[in-house]
């Protein structure tokens, strides 16, 4: 099956996050004056093809451990769906055809 | 003191380390490629400053997987001796060879000025030659060298004594002014536990010579020599 994986990594809350605090800043500015808070991060979007689900999901989530994201400073999270067959390849059927 | 220098894609200090050691110090040097597995024979590594693969992702995240950071670890945990400078540094910690991690600068700007850097301690292979409490001058140039590490990681490195360079002002003092960049503890360089492996932000290389306007960065490259006279290889 392939999968379409969201992978969202954040500073852990004791990291200061100068880029969130600018941002605040300029909200501010642009007199957004209920922000209390931001917080600037990364988005990535994986496609992958893997057996099932939570193959797919310990795959991604051994990426974010080793690169995706740091764990002295990152936090990520992971949201995963099916996107379909991979296209272009035979499709198994169980009963050997393609 | 046979110098390896390492070059990354994107790498950009290769060359001022270079001359610093071979043409300044007379000391032989060869250039690493990035896809080399070995760097047997070498009795220092260095990691140059630069934005290696672009910087995509995190500073350093990349190239600490590249084929030949395998054999710098190695070397590295056999004693070898390694100096990581800005980008270098972010390498080393990525790598997991030193602690901490490296944020965007708290100005959330480039900084390229003179800093001044009161020496912390002089067991380390790249502060033997200078004395606790020293100041030396060497210009930092980097966007994400805001030191950070855990409370409790903090407060091991500080009590090991492997804090080696703090931002300071001319007389020495260290304070929030004299931080060009947020750095916890005012942090510019730390050490590893056995203090063969050391990462700095500010560039040593490019303050080298009094054409440069200080030669004060000479002190870190000698007391690498000095190490290695002392304990055999």
């Amino acid at each position: 099956m392939r999968y379409r994986v969201e992978v969202f990594v954040t500073l852990k809350p004791v990291v200061n996050d100068p880029a969130g605090l600018t941002i605040r800043g300029g909200l501010h500015t642009l007199g957004f004056d209920s922000v209390t808070e931001v917080r600037a991060g990364k988005y990535l979007v994986l496609t992958l093809d893997e057996t099932d689900a939570s193959q797919a999901r310990a795959r991604v989530d051994a990426m974010a451990k080793q690169l995706l994201a740091n764990a002295v400073i990152e936090d990520y999270r992971i949201e995963l769906e099916p996107v379909g067959e991979p296209v272009g390849e035979p499709v198994a059927t169980g009963d050997g055809s393609a | 003191m046979k110098t390896g220098v390492v070059v990354f894609p994107g790498t950009w200090s290769d060359r001022d380390c270079a001359h610093a050691v071979l043409d300044v110090l007379q000391e032989p040097v060869r250039y690493i490629d990035h896809r080399e597995q070995s760097v047997d024979g070498l009795e220092l590594v260095i990691l140059p400053g630069g934005f290696s693969y672009g910087d995509y992702l995190r500073c350093g995240a990349i190239a600490r997987f590249a084929p030949v950071m395998a054999a710098v670890a190695d070397f590295a945990n056999r004693g070898g001796l390694v100096l990581g400078i800005c980008n270098g540094f972010q390498i080393l910690q990525e790598a997991r060879l030193l602690p901490g991690a490296l944020l965007r600068n708290a100005s959330c700007e480039f900084r390229c000025e003179w800093v001044h850097l009161r020496v912390e301690q002089s067991n380390s292979a790249f502060t033997l030659d200078s004395r606790p409490g020293q100041v030396l001058r060497i210009p930092i140039s980097h966007g994400e060298g805001n030191y950070f590490a855990d409370a409790e990681t903090l407060d091991a490195i500080e009590r090991n004594g492997q804090v080696v360079f703090r931002y300071c002002g001319p007389d020495g003092r260290v304070t929030a002014d004299a931080n060009p960049n947020g750095s916890l503890h005012n942090i510019a360089g730390i050490a590893n536990a056995r203090g063969n492996v050391v990462g700095m932000m500010p560039h040593p290389e490019r303050a080298c010579e009094p054409l440069l306007g200080s030669d004060d960065g000479l002190a870190i490259f000698r007391s690498a020599i000095h190490a290695l006279a002392r304990v055999p290889a």
